[in-house]
């Protein structure tokens, strides 16, 4: 990239956009990403069938199948073992994937951030209060400290935003924390507090910006963890609950027809790893995109 | 060095306190009663409060949590609500089967990730380095349990090279250890492949070829040595990885390990079950975070100064 002298002047923001458009594999990830998003909301649009509809006379039947309750008068994808359309379904678990992953991580982010930031500001016993916190849920292996949460709790969607924002925190945490400890040493927030300005203003205006770049890349890479996790505790039966349809649900009740039909159980696989993968590749290529020095 | 362990030793106190104490917690937000889940829903009262006052239900919590981690530390963890056993007992009979589980796919895991990361590395940039990296973020982004579901398809059904679950023979072993492996083979390519890339464009690799070194002493003795160090710590940090991953994959596989007993409690209600396991897990992942930790401060000096 043409450095050198530039009068116009480039914001960062604009110079993350710049490198991130030239890495092609994060703008695969960025646009398989947005499309997967729109299907998500516009599923009801795109589904040739309700998604709940049943259809027991067309039961497991392999994709491409005429059916009676899809617009388009095919099963695409086949039918599941209630004659439900496999597409609509998978469809529609977007939905809970995306919200999964987006509603999990604006959770671990606000928590997060404010004990990370107090954390690392303030020092102290706060500090080591927090951080000891953190430390023990880091012991837990987080799908067994998942398990516990959901059997506490019970098993619902809005119990797996729970579970993943009370372990998932705490490595935001540490890596807010790590940045603010570094930032506060800085002059300008030296000169910020000797201008009088309020903790909380030096912190919101003066640090945490600063701390965007590794957030906004933590998140990044914290949602495709979230939608495998969700995946898994449906597939476990502690996540979302049938007939609401989930890509890890669907897999949990595929694998019961695996020879009658075996495509029911590959088609919500490949819908995961696909929104994973390019969730990955963005991250990635925020991570590069961010902090340029790390490029290779 | 035997500073830094014990250093380490007396820091895990308190983590596994809390560990305790929010296994304790969780277990005790659990909506029913422990005696009414062992009686039944029609139970006498007064049986039900016969088997509180036993159970010591009836005491304040701060008493029961102080029970519950003196038993603890003395190994007894409860009896299971469904089969009487004790908890301790029916966790030791399973668990060799997930370690078992767990060190095959380690070591398909190793050896996979570390042959794929180091040859990327070398030929940067070539068709085998894009490719297996493109093949290594897939594997990670796949979820384990449909990876498994989908090996049996291929592998059971269609070829029937392999059995499809069960745990009688060394057989059956041989598919669920690759499914688990090659997950984490995935993140150590990547990492190996990362780190190796560091490695060699330091200086000492420029003297030892200046040397008039082969090349595969180069990438072998000196560069490999290196590169493994900050590869012993992804290792370390799979360990939790491998735990969970195993438990899904006995699930799946019908292998009668700690994960499958695990979720044999949740879907029975066991309570002393479930605490137990998630305890033991816990403590388990805590011990080999110490040994990743130890075991990485003796291969780099530098560690131990912090």
């Amino acid at each position: 990239m043409a450095q050198g002298w530039n009068p116009g002047g480039t914001s960062f923001w604009k110079d993350v956009w710049l490198r991130l458009e030239k890495n092609k594999p994060a703008m695969f990830g960025l646009v398989v990403v947005i499309i997967f998003s729109a299907v998500a909301i516009i599923a009801p649009l795109l589904s040739p069938a309700d998604p709940l509809k049943t259809d027991l006379s067309n039961r497991l039947k392999p994709p491409g199948s005429p059916s009676e309750i899809c617009s388009n008068g095919v099963y695409i994808l086949g039918s599941d073992e209630f004659g439900r359309d496999i597409l609509s379904r998978i469809l529609f678990g977007a939905r809970v994937s995306l919200s999964v992953g987006i509603i999990s991580q604006v959770l671990v982010t606000a928590i997060g951030v404010t004990m990370g930031a107090l954390a690392g500001y303030y020092g102290g016993k706060v500090d080591m209060i927090i951080m000891r916190i953190a430390d023990i849920l880091f012991a837990f292996p987080d799908l067994l400290f998942y398990i516990g949460v959901m059997f506490a709790l019970g098993p619902s969607i809005y119990n797996v935003f729970i579970a993943l924002a009370l372990i998932g925190w705490a490595g935001m945490a540490r890596l807010v924390r790590s940045q603010v400890l570094y930032l506060r040493e800085m002059e300008y927030v030296e000169a910020a507090r000797a201008q009088g300005l309020s903790d909380a203003r030096i912190i919101l205006r003066h640090i945490l910006p600063n701390c965007m770049g590794p957030i906004i890349v933590s998140v990044t890479m914290g949602i495709p963890g979230a939608i495998l996790a969700e995946a898994s505790l449906s597939f476990l039966g502690l996540g979302v609950q049938p007939p609401t349809p989930s890509w890890g649900n669907m897999i949990y009740a595929a694998r019961s027809y695996m020879l009658t039909n075996p495509w029911y159980s590959v088609w919500p696989g490949i819908a995961i790893m696909i929104t994973v993968f390019s969730f990955n590749l963005l991250g990635d290529g925020l991570r590069d995109a961010l902090d340029p020095r790390l490029k290779r | 060095m035997i500073d830094y362990i014990i250093r380490r030793l007396i820091f895990a106190v308190p983590v596994l306190l809390g560990v305790s104490l929010i296994t304790f917690i969780l277990l005790n937000v659990v909506p029913g009663d422990p005696a009414v889940e062992m009686l039944g829903k029609h139970a006498d009262p007064d049986a039900v409060q016969k088997i509180r006052n036993q159970l010591g239900l009836n005491d304040p919590l701060y008493v029961q949590f102080g029970r519950f981690l003196w038993n603890a530390c003395r190994g007894d963890l409860g009896r299971s609500f469904k089969t009487g056993q004790p908890v301790t007992k029916m966790i030791l009979d399973t668990f060799p089967t997930t370690v078992k589980l767990a060190l095959s796919s380690a070591f398909v895991a190793v050896a996979v990730g570390l042959t794929v990361g180091v040859i990327s590395a070398v030929k940067q940039y070539s068709f085998f380095d894009h490719a297996s990296m493109i093949v290594a973020l897939a594997g990670i982004s796949a979820p384990i349990f449909w990876v498994a579901v989908v090996a049996q398809l291929i592998f059971g059904l269609h070829l029937k090279w392999l059995p499809i679950s069960g745990y009688s023979t060394p057989k059956h072993m041989i598919l669920p250890a690759i499914v688990l492996g090659i997950r984490f083979a995935a993140s150590i390519a990547r990492y190996t492949r990362s780190t190796f890339l560091d490695v060699i464009r330091q200086d000492y690799i420029r003297t030892a070829r200046a040397k008039g070194l082969a090349e595969r002493a180069v990438i072998f003795v000196h560069a490999l040595k290196n590169a493994l160090i900050p590869v012993v710590t992804v290792i370390g940090m799979q360990i939790s990885g491998l735990l969970t991953g195993s438990f899904l994959t006995e699930t799946i596989f019908a292998i009668p390990g700690l994960g499958r007993l695990s979720i044999w409690a949740l879907s029975n209600r066991d309570f002393p079950l479930v605490q137990g396991i998630v305890l033991f897990t816990a403590v388990i992942f805590v011990i080999g975070n110490l040994i990743v930790d130890i075991s990485y401060a003796f291969l780099d000096p530098r560690v131990r100064l912090h």
